[in-house]
């Protein structure tokens, strides 16, 4: 068994999918119309086959309160492996990406916690 | 005031806690977690961690700020100079009975 796809949960879907493809670097992989929302996933340009990131519309009543807290806390919604946390966070924050945890050395691990402009918190991740 | 410092820094975890946070102001209650886990092996819940920081920051040596929709911890050391100060400068009335 592997993971197929995963989701966060959107403000706005445009908004999502320039944030998510012009900032972090994703690709497009499905966009299905689905009345006023969309099936809308993307993937990480160097793995086009896979795991999918569903951009899953917050309009479900409960999705409020769940994002509120887990931003509130500075709780990471999802995690995404990059080769250097410090360059990515010198990147993104050149080009205006809001952070909430900078870059920490945990060991053999190295993450930080950057805003996804559709309220997530979203934590990157790299292994020495 | 003073009591309440002294209860807040006699446990451990809140000492780690503040040691954290005097090396890097600002922190969620995430990253503090991360840190306690992660540096310290100190594996509490995040509601521990929570009721940890609550009493640092009635003790005024933290201070929680919200900015947008998230919320950042910050050292406050001010209460720690008052309780030196009350040693080093005898002269000083002391404020509470």
């Amino acid at each position: 068994m592997r993971i197929h796809l995963t989701s966060a949960f959107v403000d706005d879907q445009e908004k999502a999918l320039r944030f998510y493809t012009e900032v972090l670097g994703f690709v497009k992989k499905h966009d299905v119309p689905l009345g006023e929302d969309r099936w809308l996933t993307v993937v990480s340009a160097e793995e086009p086959d896979g795991t999918q990131l569903l951009l899953e519309p917050s309009r479900h009543p409960v999705v409020a309160a769940y994002k509120t807290g887990l931003a509130a806390d500075g709780i990471p919604a999802v995690s995404f492996a990059v080769d250097n946390v410090h360059a990515e966070f010198d990147r993104l924050r050149g080009l205006g990406v809001q952070f909430t945890q900078e870059p920490l050395e945990m060991g053999q691990v190295t993450t930080a916690v950057l805003d996804d402009t559709c309220g997530n918190l979203i934590q990157i991740v790299h292994s020495k | 005031m003073a009591e309440d410092v002294f209860k807040a820094l006699a446990d451990p975890t809140r000492r780690r806690i503040l040691d954290e946070l005097a090396e890097r102001d600002g922190q969620t209650l995430f990253e503090i977690c991360t840190r306690l886990v992660t540096k310290h092996g100190l594996g509490l819940s995040r509601q521990a961690i929570s009721q940890h920081l609550a009493v640092l920051e009635s003790a005024g040596l933290v201070r929680s700020r919200r900015q947008g929709r998230y919320k950042f911890h910050d050292l406050n050391t001010a209460p720690l100079e008052h309780i030196v100060t009350r040693w080093l400068r005898p002269d000083s009335p002391e404020s509470t009975p």
